[in-house]
């Protein structure tokens, strides 16, 4: 129940209109199809457009904040990345500093000395190669190691220039000598103007690359050393290999950490994190793909967009509902509107009918009654008087012209009758006096149309309370109706039958046309008319079924096409306890 | 026994009163309420027959004027028909509402009824 009435509310009721047969009533009625859609339309966009916008300004901020955030992410990781790397580095020249400073020159010469002092270093900080010392003309003195490096000149050098001017000197990654990757950390110990000697160690990168891992990264994120020239020094999860150039710009030089964002048509857009790391040749980068970074705003973003289809669902449920339940009431007010306006039509048009016949038979019976005068009192003569009383004839003359005035009389009396009781109230009814009105008004055509009629009414029914014009009306338009559907020589068939003691039971039976099933449902419906065309209003049926109603009764059809039709009314035998109207809703269907 | 027609149409009127005559009842006749009038004047009756509808004075009207003149008359109404209001204000203030045309027999039946009401 509660569901088909929740059905109900988005069902438009005022659709229906659409296929029944346009009527003289359109007119009266709203396009209610029109009124539900610009409903729709309107309430729908004043609400949807203040959610589209709140939603776009939601993206956009939420959009940014992400963005910067994650900027601010990469930027803090290469903040860390560029401090563990100098660390890394200023320890290595701290220990080489200590070194130097620890032992003279002529310790330093002493092989034993220097391969203990090796030894010590790989313990100490590990990924020493070699260590070797260098005389002032720049010839190695001595050397611990495991390559055959002692005597070498590097006098003409450009580290060996570089570290006896500046003090100290950090290479970039080379093969040298080795073909290992690595690089040399040297430091100058003593005045350059007077004795001096560089002391010089080789640092193989792996420990260098296993720093670099070591920092968490998103799945894709690359951290990499670059020397100033752009070429890789430590291996990339990129596609360039050690020593290859790198594809992306080298940024500008910049003693604080930068972040930028960069596009290439290969890889899409990148934020790169780049710092220089002082007194080194290397810049440190690290690149991320910003869909990486951005994933969790995807996410989000997909959340949203969720959030927004939802919300805009519901608009649309709650705004379509309450213009179809708005339109709906509009709908069925106006039917009701239209539907007692067209009573009050019908009724004015019985009425006049009623004032008609009455007028009519008034207007006949004056004559008719002369005529009755002047032809008995002919009949009288021939009775009265001896000298024309044996004509027989003449006699039958006169009883001819009585029976006909007899016969016309009962007819303007039966119109009379019927006009009398168009409009009375609540009275004591005998129904079979009521059928016979009606069919007194209707038989005539029945005998032309060689229609059959056969009433049939059991002595057993009593008079009853009810509203004798409210009767003949509902019989008429039953009546009428069967005439309609019947064709030459059909049969209606009226009964009346008492049930359950305290009913009556009317049949009107035809053996007409019959009514499809597509329109039984609807036959009761105002409006609803197979006849338009030919000049029916489509509000019999509806409103003997509402006069039905009023006399506190029922009516039901029963059809079958090319079978013929059944209407049954049941009326109470009493009337029913004064009820408010029971005119709610639209007939059933 | 002693009656008054009053009907607009006088040849239903006056063959009326003719054919009552012929079975030996007294019936004046008049086709106005001012012809009946001035029969009242100078004569009694026992009923007066009206038509409800007449020219200038219908029957109801004429009816208290001759109730006045004449108390205790008897009326019938006798029509082709008169409006509903007519109907039942005839059927409540007379001794008959009687419809044209009608059988001769059934009105001196009727008249009967009434004068020995």
């Amino acid at each position: 129940m509660e569901i088909k009435r929740s059905f109900k509310l988005f069902f438009p009721v005022f659709r229906r209109q659409d296929d029944a047969s346009p009527g003289r009533y359109d007119r009266y009625m709203f396009n209610y199809g029109r009124l539900w859609k610009s409903a729709v339309m309107l309430t729908g966009l004043s609400a949807i457009i203040p959610l589209l916008l709140v939603s776009w300004v939601d993206f956009n901020v939420t959009q940014r904040a992400v963005e910067s955030e994650s900027l601010a992410r990469t930027s803090r990781t290469v903040s860390n990345a560029k401090r563990t790397i100098a660390a890394f580095l200023a320890k290595r020249k701290a220990a080489l500093d200590f070194i130097a400073n620890d032992n003279s020159y002529e310790r330093l010469l002493d092989s034993g000395r220097l391969t203990r002092l090796l030894d010590n270093l790989r313990l100490a900080i590990g990924g020493v190669t070699d260590i070797g010392v260098i005389d002032a003309s720049g010839n190695q003195v001595a050397y611990s190691g495991p390559y055959p490096l002692a005597g070498k000149d590097y006098s003409n050098q450009q580290w060996f220039q570089e570290a006896i001017n500046r003090g100290m000197f950090i290479s970039e990654v080379f093969m040298g000598f080795r073909n290992e990757p690595h690089f040399v950390i040297a430091v100058r110990h003593g005045n350059s103007d007077q004795g001096f000697f560089v002391l010089r160690i080789s640092i193989d990168t792996g420990r260098l690359n296993e720093q670099l891992s070591g920092f968490e990264l998103s799945e894709k994120g690359n951290a990499f050393i670059v020397n100033t020239q752009g070429i890789l020094q430590t291996p990339s999860r990129g596609h360039e290999k050690m020593f290859e150039k790198i594809e992306f710009p080298i940024p500008v030089y910049s003693d604080k950490t930068e972040v930028v964002q960069y596009h290439s048509s290969a890889e899409g857009e990148y934020i790169l994190g780049y710092a220089y790391i002082p007194d080194s040749p290397f810049i440190l980068m690290i690149v991320s793909k910003t869909g990486e970074l951005m994933e969790s705003w995807h996410r989000t973003r997909i959340e949203m967009l969720v959030y927004l289809l939802g919300g805009i669902v519901i608009v649309l449920f709650a705004v379509t509902g309450f213009a179809t339940y708005f339109v709906n009431r509009i709908y069925i007010a106006d039917q009701r509107r239209i539907r007692s306006l067209h009573q009050v039509e019908y009724a004015n048009k019985l009425a006049s009918i009623g004032r008609l016949a009455a007028g009519v038979a008034h207007e006949i019976n004056n004559p008719l009654a002369v005529i009755n005068e002047k032809a008995g009192l002919i009949k009288d003569i021939f009775q009265f008087t001896e000298k024309y009383s044996g004509d027989a004839k003449l006699i039958g003359l006169v009883d001819s012209i009585h029976d006909s005035v007899t016969r016309c009389g009962k007819i303007t009396k039966q119109l009379l009758s019927f006009a009398r009781h168009m409009d009375t109230s609540v009275q004591p009814v005998d129904i079979k006096a009521v059928i016979s009105d009606v069919l007194g008004f209707l038989g005539k055509e029945a005998e032309y149309r060689n229609i059959t009629i056969s009433v049939d009414v059991p002595p057993d029914i009593p008079r009853f309370e009810s509203d004798r014009g409210k009767l003949q009306q509902i019989l008429l338009n039953l009546i009428n109706n069967s005439f309609a559907a019947l064709s030459e020589g059909g049969t209606l068939y009226i009964s009346a039958k008492r049930i359950a003691d305290q009913m009556l039971r009317l049949q009107v039976k035809d053996t007409g046309c019959g009514i499809p099933d597509k329109d039984i449902k609807r036959i009761f419906e105002p409006f609803f008319s197979t006849k338009a065309q030919s000049g029916g209003t489509g509000l019999g049926l509806s409103i003997t079924y509402s006069l039905t109603q009023e006399l506190g009764g029922s009516i039901d059809v029963e059809s079958r096409v090319g079978v013929g039709t059944t209407f049954t009314i049941t009326l109470p035998l009493t009337p029913r306890p004064e009820t408010k109207e029971n005119n709610d809703e639209t007939a059933p269907g | 026994m002693k009656l008054l027609l009053v009907d607009d149409e006088k040849d239903f009127v006056a063959t009326l009163a003719e054919r009552l005559a012929l079975r030996h009842i007294e019936a004046d006749w008049a086709t106005s309420a001012r012809e009946a009038e001035e029969l009242i004047k100078t004569r009694r009756y026992d009923l007066v027959v009206l038509d409800v509808k007449m020219p200038h004075m219908g029957g109801r009207q004429l009816k208290q004027i001759i109730e006045k003149q004449l108390p205790g008359v008897k009326t019938i109404y006798l029509t082709g028909h008169g409006s509903e209001e007519d109907y039942r204000a005839g059927v409540a203030e007379a001794e008959y509402y009687l419809l044209k045309p009608i059988s001769i027999d059934d009105l001196i039946a009727k008249i009967n009824d009434a004068l020995s009401r």
